[in-house]
């Protein structure tokens, strides 16, 4: 590579990872519905560049690890395109999808259940390295002991059985495998959730120094708002199977533009008393994923919909570089935003 | 502050196989009435285990010891059909898994009739209208028509009401709430917290809420107490426990939570593990990870009063350092520069 193209791409980096119109429906065949579909992700797009941390968020049901599965290549979306440093995984040969799984690797809720309970967790590491036939036995040995090293795993470990080890030490061996064959994303399906306070400190603290050091990207799938703020560069929210809002993680903090976000961000119990929960509830609940609401998906909770919204679907607006909801109400407001202001500066002209 | 429960030295045991687990330790504290109480810590801190003793619903290889005294009268001294009696009536509780709380066979309203009927000589046709009033309280929409529903036709968050409707059934003194929100939505969570801290101003009912996320303690306790491996090592107000907490696990405790103000820094790790509580330390618990550990350590904190309002057992504190006649340290520690220790 030149000296040139590198600045080229140093300054417009194309993304790691593209998702583009992604449908992820499961059917049903019998039971109370008949036949029909799960509509489990419906047309999501996004995007995350290398070294970049991107959440998903939204209550349980709205698709988020169905989203990861499908990025990490454990389920076949129904319709839509992913694209991995630029070519599409669905259209790659066989050889070009085992390089897709190399580089794209899942880290799970519950280490537990991801760990062999009968392997010594030196060969749980090893495992990648063999299958992918990395280097010889040698290396490999050597390897094993570096990932080690890397999640802070104390060396005289690899003889112990997942057992013998804590929760979080659990979680840094499943994190030590999946970095085993140097990937470049990591799709990590609420990966503290089942850890202490004090341990999920930890485990975020290595996440942040792996991104660092090896320019990791990372899709975080999580229900805790305050580990996504504390972890994101981006923040994607996510109800029933569509993005309903995405941006830097400050702006979807400080200044939501669509009311499900809001919702969300009122709702986090802070470990503050002098800061209550807003008094403001979001009522009822995440409806069927079968039988989706028409319109904006949104408006049989929203607090702020309008005719509208029950009957036309809402697009994507931006808001800022980098910003966009699909908000009806939220659209309405920046284009009147954007007359107040073009009015006042023609008033300037004149 | 009247007291409802007082717990006098209470040791929980758990026989095993090679020897016993000490799963908690010499633990005194009273409950109010009227008051929410949180009790916080992490996983095998002893908080469910305590409120378990308090309840009467240990295992047999359980063995407790000291005094649990509810309006005065000692539980442990209690026949088990006594202890049965109270149970749903004067004490009663929610867990977390609303899922494994409620019979999946029943109607959801008959499940918190037949509460009503377990302790009260009512017709069926009064402990249904019990039961619809309740269901309606705790915000069942149309709960005339979801009466009869069994629990799979209700999504977790209604259930966890209808679990809470059946422990109000009686109008306890006490109820038990063990991570009641835990396996919830942050949205229904919210919904759920609500529904508890107003449920507690209309019927002044005294409740312990066991919860691991700091937050949630946060926005509906009003005091607090923090446990450590077994040993309660701090009991404070909830301002000033988050404002400015004293023992030293309390504040690790709470510099490892994810905030706002803490983006892009580490979070405070707390170095080393949780005690095998089958050979537990023989001092305090947590002097194995504490920045200031002392020589002193080595001897069990007791839990004294450090002013009117807080409790502390920590051999930096004045109070407890009174009780073996020592005098203060001549510096208060602060988290961030752990104090000197000379040799003592």
């Amino acid at each position: 590579m030149t000296e040139q193209t590198r600045t080229v791409i140093d300054r417009d980096p194309a993304p790691l990872l593209e998702v583009e119109g992604l449908v992820k429906r499961f059917p049903i065949r019998r039971g109370l519905f008949g036949s029909g579909a799960v509509h489990a992700v419906e047309g999501v797009d996004l995007q995350i560049h290398a070294g970049e941390v991107l959440s998903l968020v939204g209550e349980s049901g709205s698709g988020k690890s169905t989203l990861g599965m499908c990025v990490t290549g454990m389920s076949t979306p129904t319709a839509g395109r992913i694209r991995f440093a630029g070519e599409d995984v669905a259209l790659a040969s066989r050889r070009g999808r085992a390089d897709f799984r190399r580089r794209v690797q899942p880290v799970f809720q519950d280490p537990r259940s991801s760990l062999d309970p009968r392997w010594p967790i030196e060969r749980t590491i090893r495992e990648p390295l063999d299958a992918y036939r990395v280097g010889s036995s040698v290396e490999r040995t050597a390897r094993v002991a570096e990932l080690m090293d890397l999640v802070g795993l104390p060396r005289h470990f690899a003889s112990r059985q997942p057992r013998e080890l804590s929760g979080g030490q659990q979680q840094r061996v499943a994190i030590a495998a999946a970095l085993a064959l140097r990937p470049e994303l990591l799709v990590a399906d609420e990966p503290v959730s089942a850890l202490d306070v004090s341990v999920q400190a930890q485990i975020l603290n290595l996440l942040d120094e792996l991104r660092n050091r090896l320019k990791l990207a990372l899709l975080f799938i999580a229900h805790d708002l305050s580990v996504v703020e504390h972890l994101s560069d981006r923040v994607a929210v996510m109800y029933l199977g569509r993005i309903v809002e995405t941006g830097p993680v400050e702006r979807i903090f400080s200044a939501p533009e669509h009311p499900y976000t809001r919702a969300l961000i009122d709702a986090i119990p802070h470990a503050d008393p002098g800061r209550k929960m807003s008094r403001i509830r979001l009522t009822g609940e995440i409806p069927s994923p079968v039988n989706p609401p028409s319109g904006c998906r949104f408006h049989p909770r929203c607090p702020v919909a309008v005719d509208r919204c029950s009957t036309e679907e809402p697009q994507d607006t931006q808001f800022d570089e980098g910003h966009s909801a699909a908000c009806h109400v939220a659209a309405a407001g920046l284009a009147q935003r954007r007359s107040i202001i073009s009015t006042i500066s023609e008033g300037a002209t004149s | 502050m009247t007291a409802l429960v007082e717990l006098r030295d209470v040791s929980v045991d758990y026989a095993g196989h090679g020897g016993s687990v000490s799963a908690v330790q010499n633990v005194s504290l009273t409950l109010g009435e009227n008051e929410t109480f949180g009790l916080v810590g992490e996983s095998g801190c002893g908080k469910t285990t305590l409120s378990m003793a308090l309840m009467g619903l240990l295992p047999s290889s359980a063995r407790v010891t000291g005094q649990l005294l509810f309006r005065g009268q000692d539980l442990l001294a209690m026949s088990e059909a006594e202890r049965r009696q109270q149970r749903g009536d004067e004490l009663s509780m929610v867990f977390q898994d609303p899922a494994t709380s409620l019979d999946p066979t029943f109607g959801i309203g008959y499940q918190v009739a037949e509460t009503v009927r377990a302790h009260r000589r009512v017709s069926r046709g009064e402990s249904k209208a019990r039961a619809l009033a309740l269901l309606r309280e705790v915000g069942i929409p149309a709960a005339e028509s979801r009466y009869a529903d069994p629990p799979h036709r209700l999504s977790g968050g209604m259930r966890q009401r209808v679990v809470i409707a059946a422990a109000l059934a009686n109008d306890p003194s006490l109820l038990l709430a063990d991570e009641p929100t835990t396996a919830l939505d942050v949205t229904i969570q919210a919904q759920v917290l609500d529904l508890l801290a107003e449920l507690q101003r209309k019927h002044g009912t005294t409740i312990l809420l066991i919860a691991h996320d700091l937050g949630v303690v946060a926005q509906i306790c009003d005091r607090v107490g923090v446990m450590y491996a077994g040993q309660l090592v701090e009991v404070a107000p909830v301002v000033e426990l988050f404002a400015a907490p004293r023992h030293p696990y309390t504040r690790a405790l709470l510099e490892a939570l994810p905030s706002r103000g803490r983006r892009g820094r580490s979070l405070r790790v707390i170095g080393g593990q949780v005690p095998d509580l089958s050979d537990p330390p023989s001092g305090c618990r947590f002097a194995d990870r504490c920045p200031h550990r002392m020589d002193v350590c080595a001897t069990v904190p007791p839990l004294v009063d450090s002013d009117s309002r807080r409790r502390i057992a920590c051999w930096l504190d004045p109070a407890t350092r009174a009780t073996a006649g020592l005098p203060p340290l001549p510096a208060a520690p602060t988290p961030d520069a752990p104090i000197a220790v000379g040799p003592s």
